[in-house]
């Protein structure tokens, strides 16, 4: 077997150093009745021809983002990213390397982290940010959670443009912890209604901009009212180009800001690994959850890096850490990271630009068609789209025509009563050619 | 201390005189924050000016420097692979970090993770485009499954911690079905710090197990403490001692006489993949961590994932999404009615780590039914072979008997010197190698948990215990200075932990105001 280097000689001269008669022997702990005897129901081992053969196989039956006109968006986005980024963290060292508990032959990684904080912290307008958490959604719940320690309240409003699996993964993690989620209703504008939401139970409230809808709002009234009334305000964005383009979280009030990384250096990868954006104001960093890495000096004076505050952690508080998280999205983050230092303050600007000109163009276009409504007034580059008909049945039809038409927002709540309406999202990567196309298909499933 | 021509000062003079095994490290180089060295004009991607009018934004453009630094392509490059350089890897040396399972991550993986049809997709592409992925889903589940002996898996956990969560809450969905509500989950003093911590985050009290003096569950202790109160007992299974829990039956049997479920930390399934099945051993929910057992990498720190097999009494509530066979192919349950009706909720969005799974599968197709097998047997020999070699100069925590796939040591061995499990494990860096875990589990003094796993070959395990043999004669010999004063060969010499938590610096700051982006 290729992975493994021992030969049976290896195999029996360690086993006369340990001094066990068998193999079997090592495993006399294990209860006899259950101990395998023989191979389990599945085939033996292949080489890497067959392997690739069966796997390669089965990404041949999914239809890639790149293979035509594409317009999902929704908390995913495809983005072009530059190919040194995916060379320098195939990396041994990078890939290859765990955790940084040990500082001296770890510096790799944790400068990296350190630079990976700080451009996190800019982009979100705030100034400390953590190593990274799972993805988005997982940040945004570890978020209302903090903000339920520091508040010491009990109580999260969300609101109505927050991404539906971003509200329920919030209120799977809460419900458990006895921390009571209000959702709002879903609305394109569904910021107009939080203010009035917030009492002096509330310990935050957890907007997203630009909202699942694509709505990029001004949060600074909301993060008044949330103050007025001793509660914290949490800005969830899922769509990290627009950093290069929007007013940042923490220029509008945020005590919290959570973001998805993915665009940035990450492939879709149907969902997953991405990377969790998380930045806080300074005053409660003690209550993060997660890794972070702090500048520190070496026996000799030099400059270092190591993981930091760390009695937050599961490792050290066990039952009183501040989240139980271990493992993050190191390397996720790496890609991040990269992506950024290659684009620059320049770069993101021109990228975050680019993409609004792309989304414009496909409002302009979809706008034209007779049946079809843009709802999103003010935008990144993502908008809704109310159709005359369920926005499901026009995307399956369409994809079995070879448009990728967008997310339908009755796939992500059924029960909106939304099932008219689709969201499209429109990239650097998306052409004129695409948008004609989508334009042609939604004119032809919506005809009368 | 003299002086190398760049101007970095070479190793000390104490370190001149002490032997070691290491070799040059003459290509390390110093390499400054990309906010040093980046430009704020500067980009290493090309793209159009934008000729933007974003009066449609209005006031919510952003106006402000952001405070991002840009490197050209050749200069970003450099940055990153000078940086690579001061990381130890496990394609570099051995990495026997317990509990941890450092083994070799195979390349067909990233290969295949990379494919178009896996990496190019999008979550919410309509079903009949992604057929593929979702087949892959559900061979990797079968693979689970199969291998675990449990009927039911909820692949979207993302990590080892977040399947224990995912776990402890389909545990508590099911007591709270039945109106029971019980508010305590055991566990035992040697556990992973994740499960207490998680337990915590799933809004229950956690009571400590105890353990016997020779290493495993204290069955007395445990039957004490169950009672209607307990909705779980947590064991990691082979422990984090290293051992199996031999009267694992009799753990599961108390506790569901008690009532409550058998949790399982697969953490250390490597251990035993192939050769014992959860399900046999009476488990209900256990994490399978895929970058440890199944190898996908760890990337310093993640991403990883953590599926979750059930057994069939908490099948019905795990957390979407669920796959669901039908006439038209696998489609996803991803909303509360039907299958999925009972489950707990959804942990995040979407349908998990999908390259993990990616890699996983081709990690398991590659080694099959006989390979995985052979890699418990060789991973648990392994660890054997490198107790056997130490016993003599080093402390077994537990001597008597076979260890699993990690050799735990105490630190009675360095009792007087002045030396400590820490100075050991910063000596060990002198020699070449990624130190043990350190100081865990917390039920041993001065612990060092040894994983060398499967993947290191006879002569590098003998290597390791060569130059731990080696270390030991200079415990014995006294030559204090050369653990006190370790790593002498890193990168950099040993880091003032203490200073950056005093006073935390988790952000590069200008010295001066940030220049204006032209």
């Amino acid at each position: 077997m290729r992975y493994l280097p021992l030969t049976d000689a290896d195999r029996a001269e360690m086993l006369a150093v340990v001094r066990a008669p068998s193999v079997e022997a090592l495993f006399e702990d294990v209860p006899a009745a259950t101990r395998l005897s023989g191979d389990l129901d599945l085939p033996p081992h292949q080489g890497e021809l067959e392997v690739e053969r069966a796997l390669a196989g089965l990404a041949a039956r999914n239809r890639a983002a790149g293979a035509g006109p594409f317009f999902c968006g929704a908390g995913a986005y495809r983005h072009h990213v530059p190919a040194s980024v995916d060379h320098i963290i195939q990396r041994s060292e990078f890939l290859t390397s765990y955790t940084p508990y040990q500082p001296e032959i770890a510096q790799g990684t944790l400068q990296v982290l350190f630079e990976f904080q700080t451009q996190v912290a800019a982009l979100t307008g705030l100034p400390v940010a953590n190593a990274s958490m799972y993805d988005g959604s997982t940040a945004c719940a570890e978020a209302v959670m903090m903000a339920a320690r520091v508040t010491r309240r009990r109580k999260a409003i969300l609101s109505g443009g927050l991404h539906p699996h971003y509200a329920e993964a919030a209120w799977t993690l809460a419900h458990s912890a006895g921390v009571v989620t209000r959702r709002l209703p879903a609305a394109v504008d569904a910021e107009r209604a939080v203010v009035e939401a917030i009492d002096t139970e509330t310990a935050c409230v957890v907007v997203q901009t630009p909202n699942v809808f694509g709505t990029a709002s001004e949060l600074g009234a909301i993060a008044e009212a949330a103050h007025a009334a001793g509660a914290l305000m949490v800005v969830v964005t899922t769509e990290a180009v627009s950093f290069g383009l929007l007013k940042p979280p923490g220029a509008m009030g945020a005590d919290i800001a959570v973001a998805e990384g993915q665009s940035i250096g990450n492939p879709l990868s149907f969902g997953g690994p991405y990377v969790g954006l998380f930045a806080a104001r300074e005053a409660f960093v003690r209550q993060m959850p997660g890794r972070l890495c702090g500048e520190t000096r070496d026996a000799e004076g030099r400059r270092g890096f190591v993981l930091t505050l760390s009695t937050r952690e599961q490792h050290i508080r066990r039952e009183k850490a501040t989240s139980n998280i271990c493992t993050n999205s190191g390397l996720c983050a790496l890609a991040f990271s990269i992506h950024m230092t290659l684009l620059g303050e320049t770069g993101l600007r021109r990228l975050a630009a680019l993409n609004h000109a792309r989304a414009r163009r496909l409002r302009d276009a979809l706008e034209a068609l007779p049946r079809v409504e843009v709802l999103t007034p003010r935008f990144f580059n993502e908008l809704a789209l109310r159709l005359p008909r369920p926005a499901a049945a026009v995307v399956e039809a369409l994809a079995a025509a070879g448009i990728v038409a967008g997310v339908p927002f009755s796939r992500l709540d059924p029960r909106a009563g939304l099932d008219d309406v689709l969201l499209v999202c429109a990239t650097e990567t998306t052409t004129d050619d695409d948008i004609a196309a989508l334009a042609r298909g939604l004119a032809a499933e919506t005809a009368p | 201390m003299t002086v190398l021509s760049v101007g970095r000062p070479t190793r000390p003079e104490s370190a001149t005189q002490t032997p070691s095994a290491s070799r040059g490290h003459g290509l390390v180089q110093e390499e400054p924050l990309i906010f040093e060295l980046g430009g704020w004009d500067k980009s290493g991607v090309d793209l159009p000016k934008p000729a933007l009018d974003a009066a449609d934004l209005g006031d919510l453009v952003r106006c402000e420097p952001i405070g991002l630094p840009g490197l050209s392509e050749p200069e970003t490059l450099r940055h990153y692979v000078r940086l690579s350089q001061k990381n130890h890897a496990i394609d570099l040396a051995m990495y026997p970090l317990g509990s941890c399972t450092m083994k070799h991550n195979p390349r067909l993986g990233e290969k295949l993770a990379r494919l178009p049809g896996f990496a190019d997709l999008h979550p919410l592409q309509p079903l009949q485009t992604v057929q593929g992925a979702l087949e892959l889903m559900d061979a990797l589940a079968h693979w689970l499954k199969t291998l675990t002996g449990l009927p039911a898996v909820a692949l979207s956990p993302k990590a080892g911690a977040h399947g224990e969560l995912c776990g402890l809450l389909a545990i508590r969905a099911a007591h709270e079905a039945r109106g029971d509500a019980r508010r305590t989950v055991l566990a035992p003093t040697s556990a992973h710090g994740t499960n207490p911590a998680t337990a915590a985050l799933a809004g229950y009290a956690v009571t400590e197990i105890g353990q016997t003096a020779d290493g495993h569950v204290d069955l007395a202790d445990l039957a004490a403490k169950l009672g209607p109160h307990v909705a779980a007992v947590m064991v990691t299974n082979p422990n984090t001692c290293g051992l199996f829990e031999r009267e694992v039956l009799e753990i599961a049997r108390l506790t569901h006489a008690a009532g409550a479920y058998f949790y399982c930390d697969g953490a250390n399934f490597n251990a035993i993949v192939g050769r014992v099945r959860p399900g046999d051993l009476g488990v209900d929910a256990m994490h399978i961590n895929l970058h440890k057992t199944f190898s996908t990498p760890h990337g310093g720190g993640g991403p990883g994932a953590g599926p979750v097999v059930f057994s069939a009494a908490l099948a019905p509530y795990a957390p979407r999404p669920w796959l669901v066979r039908g006439p038209q192919g696998l489609a996803l349950a991803e909303h509360a009615s039907g299958e999925a009706a009972a489950g707990f909720g959804r942990l995040c969005a979407f349908h998990g780590q999908m390259g993990m799974y990616v890699r996983a599968l081709a990690y398991m197709m590659s080694h099959g039914a006989d390979g995985l097998r052979q890699v418990a047997e060789d991973a648990v020999l392994a660890a054997n072979y490198v107790k056997a070699r130490l016993s003599g100069a080093l402390t077994p925590a537990f001597p008597q008997g076979f260890c699993m796939h990690e050799a735990l040591f105490d630190d009675a061995w360095l009792e007087g010197t002045g030396i400590s499990t820490l100075d050991v494990a910063k000596a060990l860096i002198d020699e070449g190698f990624h130190p043990m875990t350190m100081y865990f589990p917390l039920v041993v003094h001065g612990a060092m948990l040894i994983e060398p796993t499967e993947s290191e070959p006879k002569r590098e395990l003998d290597r390791f215990c060569d130059a731990l043999l080696e270390l030991a004669g200079a415990v014995r010999a006294g030559d204090v200075a050369r653990f006190k004063g370790a790593p002498y060969f890193a990168p950099l010499r040993r880091l003032d932990e203490t200073a950056a938590a005093r006073r935390p610096r988790l952000a590069w700051t200008p010295e001066a105001p940030t220049p204006q982006p032209s």
